[in-house]
């Protein structure tokens, strides 16, 4: 079976604004340095790594909210590297994201209803009522949160509105982007449960953005691990765990604080 | 002897509901006391009330905070500032909301040992320099001049642990210093609080919501439900055997690497139940 992402030496650059001359262009500053990996259909795939690391840029590459600079990008086997907006848009129905932080990705002055159906406007989407319903159904959501507005919900139940405007549109791929870093453990939990289940129910691919090693034990079957932009390392989940062979991997893995006072650690 | 003493705390939402409901709670001189709890437990309400910033709707009913056997409620609050400022201290949560983004660094570190303890600005300024050693800030003179926005979020939260320890305090409140945090800035901050607390023997009450941090830096601990305290125990102790049901499952849903099947269980329903009928009996006994 052919990967749903193939990634070939993917670099992309930014303009580093806090070095930018008054006049002209500011220095590029390079984020990823020629990354190769591909991401088979039906994996959760973990990608990891310490702030700074490029994570999220390469995650925002992936779902194209970002062009990169270098290499190529297939998604289904179609290049959509330096693909056009008018052209990416059917596209865009099949990879979605959920975002880090749920308040500042669900427009305040929305209820929930709203913010779930638009992109399926957007995507010319039928019968747009019931499937709103249906999506808060698998995120585990009551019909009565429709007509909240974000801040009326928890945190938790916030993610799950982002989780469920994910999947209404019926898509191929997700991109999760640290979406339990805010939660408590015992929403965690929740969040991570559902995605697990979601991701079996409905046929899903799922790349899971952490820094968060613990997390990603208990949810991925691969794990990539970035460092400086760079790829330090890229296997099983088990194995990986088991044997770390980058030092950085290790370094990330020591640093973990366990719940056993008796672990060496500080 | 405690240094902080809070005894039968309760707060309340005016003309609301309760925050906090008779919560009791000590940190020893020296010792590091941790406080968990989810989210909209009331861990932050403790500290603020502690620290006199509670919110303008919030209402404390009854209860005394004795800090060092004063009772800080009864105090006038200019008093209370001048005695706070010279034997506490806050490491907030977040760096970057914490620092005043339009001045310099150094500043915000010396201003409270200046207006405060009326400490000559060149001995408040070498002693900002020395902390940020501490601190293993290496360049020192050169951060003192710049602004919050230069500086990483590491960074960021290590000036604000070199100011929390600047007045040489007695108490300091720590109100989840990391959680903004990757784990392995995660790591260096918490050995470094770890390191300056027991070298300047300061007390520390530790909010967090993360098991795994409070067994690393904490000697005691305190489990919130709701505002209620449903566990006061030694860390050992409790990472041996929780007592109660509702923090055995806070435990359980704590991820672990090294034993992903049995980890991230979430709370369920029925122990959530449990409590909360805890809390409800609580109530009516007050209300009574």
């Amino acid at each position: 079976m052919s990967p749903l992402y193939e990634v070939e030496g993917l670099q992309l650059s930014l303009p580093d604004m806090t070095r930018k001359p008054l006049l002209g262009a500011a220095p590029r500053l390079e984020i990823l340095k020629g990354l190769n990996f591909t991401v088979p259909k039906g994996a959760i795939f973990g990608i990891v790594g310490g702030s700074g690391s490029g994570k999220s840029t390469l995650g925002r590459a992936m779902v194209r909210l970002l062009e990169p600079t270098g290499g190529a990008i297939r998604f289904a086997g179609v290049d959509i590297t330096h693909m056009r907006d008018d052209a990416l848009r059917p596209l865009r129905r099949r990879f979605q994201m959920i975002f880090q932080d749920p308040m500042s990705s669900l427009n305040p002055r929305h209820r929930v209803a709203t913010i779930i159906a638009e992109p399926m406007r957007l995507h010319g989407f039928d019968e747009v009522p019931a499937r709103v319903a249906r999506a808060l159904d698998h995120v585990g959501l009551q019909q009565g949160f429709a007509a909240r507005y974000p801040h009326e919900l928890s945190g938790g139940q916030r993610q799950r509105v982002g989780i469920a405007r994910a999947i209404a549109l019926e898509p191929e791929f997700i991109l999760a982007d640290e979406i339990v870093s805010g939660l408590d453990v015992s929403s965690q939990a929740h969040v991570l449960n559902l995605l697990e289940t979601l991701v079996r129910d409905l046929g899903l691919t799922l790349a899971f953005i952490s820094h968060d090693l613990s997390v990603i034990r208990r949810l991925c079957s691969r794990v990539l691990v970035m460092q400086h932009g760079m790829i330090v390392e890229d296997r099983e989940t088990a194995a990986l765990f088991a044997s770390p062979e980058a030092p950085y991997t290790r370094e990330l893995l020591d640093a973990i604080p366990l719940p056993d006072p008796d672990q060496a650690w500080v | 002897m405690s240094f902080l003493s809070i005894r039968g705390l309760e707060l309340r939402i005016r003309g609301g509901g309760r925050l906090l409901r008779a919560v009791s709670l000590d940190v020893a001189a020296g010792k590091v006391q941790g406080l968990v709890g989810e989210s909209g437990a009331g861990k932050s309400m403790i500290g603020k009330a502690v620290l006199g910033i509670l919110p303008q709707a919030v209402e404390v009913v009854r209860g005394e905070i004795l800090l060092d056997g004063t009772d800080l409620m009864k105090l006038k609050p200019a008093e209370r500032r001048r005695r706070f400022g010279a034997t506490c201290a806050l490491i907030p949560q977040d760096p970057l909301t914490a620092l005043n983004p339009s001045r310099w660094i150094g500043p915000q570190i010396t201003d409270r040992l200046v207006d405060i303890l009326h400490w000559p600005r060149d001995r408040a300024e070498a002693r900002a320099l020395q902390l940020l050693e501490e601190v293993h800030i290496s360049d020192g003179p050169r951060v003192l001049r710049c602004y919050p926005h230069e500086l990483s979020g590491g960074m960021r939260q290590r000036i604000l642990i070199a100011s929390a320890f600047a007045a040489e305090p007695k108490l300091i409140i720590a109100d989840e210093p990391t959680t903004a945090l990757d784990v392995t800035v995660q790591k260096q901050i918490l050995k470094l609080i770890a390191a300056l607390q027991s070298r300047h023997g300061t007390a520390l009450l530790f909010v967090t919501h993360d098991l795994g941090v409070v067994s690393k830096v904490c000697q005691s601990l305190t489990v919130l439900y709701s505002g209620m305290v449903v566990e006061d125990t030694d860390v050992r102790a409790f990472f041996r055997a929780p007592a109660h049901a509702y923090s055995q499952a806070l435990l359980a849903a704590t991820p672990k690497y090294t034993d992903p099947l049995s980890s991230l269980m979430p709370v369920q329903d029925a122990v959530i139940a449990a409590v909360r009928a805890e809390v409800d009996a609580a109530d009516a006994k007050v209300d009574r």
